[in-house]
């Protein structure tokens, strides 16, 4: 029988204690969902065996605010931006662990949900959680859930893909619609509230990226834009491999709704987050079948090439506007706050 | 200065001198505080979640055309 | 985007840029102040410089409310909202703003003072609402393109006996900076790029004596690059024919007389304050507002006593003279040097439609590439 009340429970620190109560909360909540073979080992690591190869691994920690958004979840998110992290180096991610801090009070009905969603997100990547750590800290000291993923995977021999190899002439392509994730954040934000069809595009990206790694194992770069948005991660890039970028507006897709809401709260789409796209940087003959490959995909339908990579000793990244202006397209300063001015 | 954005006024509470209005698909409450009349399909100007002043469509016609009128000259 | 697009449209540029180019006398200099941030924003993010012709500048001017609002307002905002322990609830443009001695309401939040972000007035009443036992205030600043927004949330205030809502009113009023920068004589420019959402609320009238006194052609201009464009050729047919107009480019949004009900709503609830610091150009007579006795109750200033706080500006910071178009933001020597957008000096580093920021972020191209 249930011991857990997940329908009027909360979080108690008892949950986090390592006790019976907490032995209670892992077994119906997180091994119940995610189930799996390894994780049913039950041990404080899974063992598995090691493909032959080069491997990866990469984490990250998810914090959200609200942590329900439209097109997703901290849950959804969480397990996406992880394996989008290993799948970035041109990798097959394999396996996931979980790390949950929860706030005392948290509803259990609501990290339920937030575990489904993750647990639906890793099946429908392939890509299961194996190990996991829970720890809870008191009222006022969290923000309900914060959840960190690790992620690795292993990369095919002929590929590499590292963000220092862009050259002068490289083209660099986008794999669809940018601003979607960050829009729908700031609609659902307090204040803010404005509503729209926006929904995010939290997505795992491996599959696509498998397809383009194997029409093109010499694919330069890989890099999804998240933070910062798309300007952020073509500056990295330029920096990385000591280069400059000239992009063109025109060629950016942006949808409408999420142009509006830019204007709206002066921000730029070029700084707003993304969870579901890539930026690609390859050499400028492998672009053009690049680009049908990922728009065959349905993730990359909306792909685009977007500019080039330039020689270009400040590292420069460049925009030619819709305007017919040039730009310098810079880091983002601070964060990017909605401004009346 | 003064973000302010054109929108097109698409409901109205003139109980509560608020208006629904939507920017290509964006759909936000704003007041309507500052204005003597507004109109369903009105555009209005959008500043700080308020409409400062409705826009005129007949003078953004005009200016429209004064730029056509350039269409003669070759750059 | 409707009333945008149509405003952006490159190949009309050039065009306007054609005609500019063909009306410009070339033993002239025509030396154009955009009064506004809105304006050296458009300036910037489309690039209009490179359309003009040599001859023809941009003078940046003081129209950015950020970049105006000393460093003592802010920092007395810091300590009222860390001494009585209230809500101070900000637009989010002001975080970053230097006060003194490296402080700014963004650092003073991540010390732990309640200072939310918000997006309208109105949600600084529906916080005062949803926090009956605490005190809000609601740091306004801007011109008069803000003003009303501010007078209406404190009549809603006032009819809802909402006790706890309070205002510290910066509200700063335009067509004086404008006359005390003409005044002062230091600025040589021949035209002005005029206010446009300003003047939705005060009307093209309202710059009439400015340009009498002044002997100066002033052209309401809109924001978008066409508009900007467009009100240059004016200008510069007024300056070659020797006039000196109020002209309004903006008459889709700007009539003569303005809004009425709002400069009757901003009546009603500020008066004329004798004396008012502008950063950059000095304390100005009869510049600013004050929230008029009748609403004395939601008045912070008088609630809590607040006095102006002197601060200096950090040194080297040429914020000042860029303020009154004297300086190009790069001779400053702080720029791009020590002073950045994630680092900012001055406050014209801040505010993206500061000179010092919109130059930084996209004019960086010309200077650094040699484009
Ligand atoms: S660059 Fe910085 S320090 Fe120099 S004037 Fe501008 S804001 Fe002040």
């Amino acid at each position: 029988m249930s011991r857990l009340d997940i329908q009027h429970g909360v979080v108690e620190m008892a949950h986090g204690s390592g006790g019976r109560v907490s032995a209670t909360l892992i077994d119906e909540l997180f091994i119940r969902h995610f189930d799996n073979a390894l994780l049913k080992q039950g041990n404080d690591s899974a063992q598995f065996e090691a493909p032959a190869g080069r491997m990866v691994m990469s984490t990250d920690a998810h914090v959200v605010s609200p942590l329900f958004f439209p097109g997703g979840d901290i849950g959804s998110l969480s397990v996406h931006g992880t394996i989008n992290d290993v799948a970035m180096s041109g990798a097959k991610p394999l396996y996931l662990s979980a790390s949950f801090i929860l706030e005392e009070g948290f509803a259990l009905a609501e990290l339920e949900s937030i575990v489904i969603s993750m647990a639906a997100a890793s099946r429908e990547a392939g890509v299961p959680v194996i190990t996991g750590d829970t720890k809870v800290v008191e009222r006022g000291k969290g923000d309900g859930v914060f959840i960190s993923t690790t992620g690795i995977g292993v990369v095919p021999d002929n590929v590499q893909i590292s963000g220092d190899r862009a050259e002068a002439g490289d083209l660099i392509l986008i794999s669809g619609y940018i601003g979607d994730h960050g829009t729908a954040i700031l609609s659902s934000r307090e204040g803010l509230e404005f509503a729209t069809t926006i929904v995010s595009d939290s997505a795992a990206l491996h599959g696509l990226v498998a397809a383009m790694v194997e029409a093109a194992p010499e694919i330069h770069c890989l890099r999804d834009p998240t933070r910062g948005g798309l300007a952020t991660t073509l500056n990295e890039l330029s920096r990385q491999s000591a280069v400059g970028m000239q992009i063109r507006e025109a060629d950016i897709p942006v949808r409408a709704e999420v142009r509006g809401a830019c204007e709206l709260l002066g921000l730029d789409p070029l700084y707003i987050a993304n969870e579901g796209k890539l930026v690609c940087i390859c050499p400028a003959q492998s672009a053009e079948a690049l680009l049908n490959v990922m728009q065959n995909y349905p993730l990359g339908s909306d792909a685009a090439i977007i500019g080039e990579v330039v020689s270009d000793n400040a590292h420069l990244v460049t925009m030619k506007t819709r305007f017919g202006g040039q730009r310098v397209v810079d880091w983002l300063a601070g964060e990017q706050l909605p401004r009346i001015c | 200065m003064c973000l302010a954005v054109p929108a097109r006024v698409e409901s109205l509470d003139a109980a509560a001198s608020s208006a629904i209005v939507n920017l290509d698909g964006i759909r936000k409450a704003i007041s309507t505080q500052l204005l003597d009349e507004v109109a369903i399909g009105d555009y209005v100007l959008v500043h700080v979640g308020y409409a400062l002043e409705r826009i005129d469509p007949d003078e953004a016609e005009k200016t429209l055309l004064l730029f056509d009128e350039l269409k003669a000259i070759e750059p | 985007m409707k009333y945008v697009d149509e405003f952006r449209d490159g190949e009309k540029a050039r065009r306007i840029a054609a005609l500019i180019e063909q009306e410009v006398e070339a033993d002239r200099d025509y030396r154009l102040m955009e009064f506004c941030g809105g304006h050296t924003h458009a300036i910037f993010r489309f690039g209009l410089h490179a359309l003009m012709p040599s001859n023809l500048k941009y003078v940046h001017g003081p129209g950015c409310p950020v970049c105006v609002l000393p460093a003592g307002r802010i920092e007395a905002a810091i300590q009222l909202v860390e001494a009585e322990k209230l809500i101070l609830c900000t637009y989010a443009d002001l975080m970053r703003v230097p006060a003194g001695k490296r402080d700014s309401l963004h650092r003073a939040k991540a010390r732990g003072a309640d200072i939310r972000m918000v997006y309208s007035v109105n949600d600084a009443l529906a916080i005062a609402r949803n926090n009956p036992e605490q005190q809000v205030v609601f740091f306004a600043i801007g011109f008069e393109t803000t003003t009303p927004p501010t007078a209406v949330a404190i009549q809603i205030a006032q009819a809802e006996g909402l006790k706890n809502f309070l205002v510290y009113c910066n509200h700063v009023q335009t067509p004086p900076a404008m006359s005390h920068l003409l005044a002062s004589g230091e600025v040589s420019i021949n035209g002005i790029l005029g206010p446009s959402h300003v003047s939705t609320i005060i009307g093209s009238d309202a710059y009439a004596d400015c340009c009498n006194n002044h002997h100066i052609p002033i052209v309401i201009a809109g924001f978008e690059p066409l508009d900007v464009m467009q009100s240059t050729l004016l200008l510069v047919r007024q300056i070659n024919a020797g006039r000196c107009e109020v002209e309004n480019q903006y008459s889709r949004a700007v009539t003569p007389d303005g809004n009425r009900k709002a400069q009757a709503l901003m009546a009603n609830v500020f008066e004329q304050r004798p004396l008012f610091e502008w950063r950059g150009l000095g304390a100005l007579p009869d510049s600013a507002i004050q929230i008029r006795s009748e609403y004395a109750d939601f008045d912070a200033e008088k609630r809590f006593a607040i006095t102006d706080i002197a601060t200096a500006d950090i040194k080297g910071c040429i914020c000042p003279a860029v303020l009154r178009g004297l300086n190009d933001p790069d001779e400053c020597k702080l720029f791009a040097t020590a002073c950045t957008p994630e680092e900012p000096k001055g406050a014209c580093m801040v505010s993206s439609e500061g000179a010092c920021a919109a130059h930084y972020s996209y004019g960086r191209f010309k200077s650094e590439t040699g484009a």
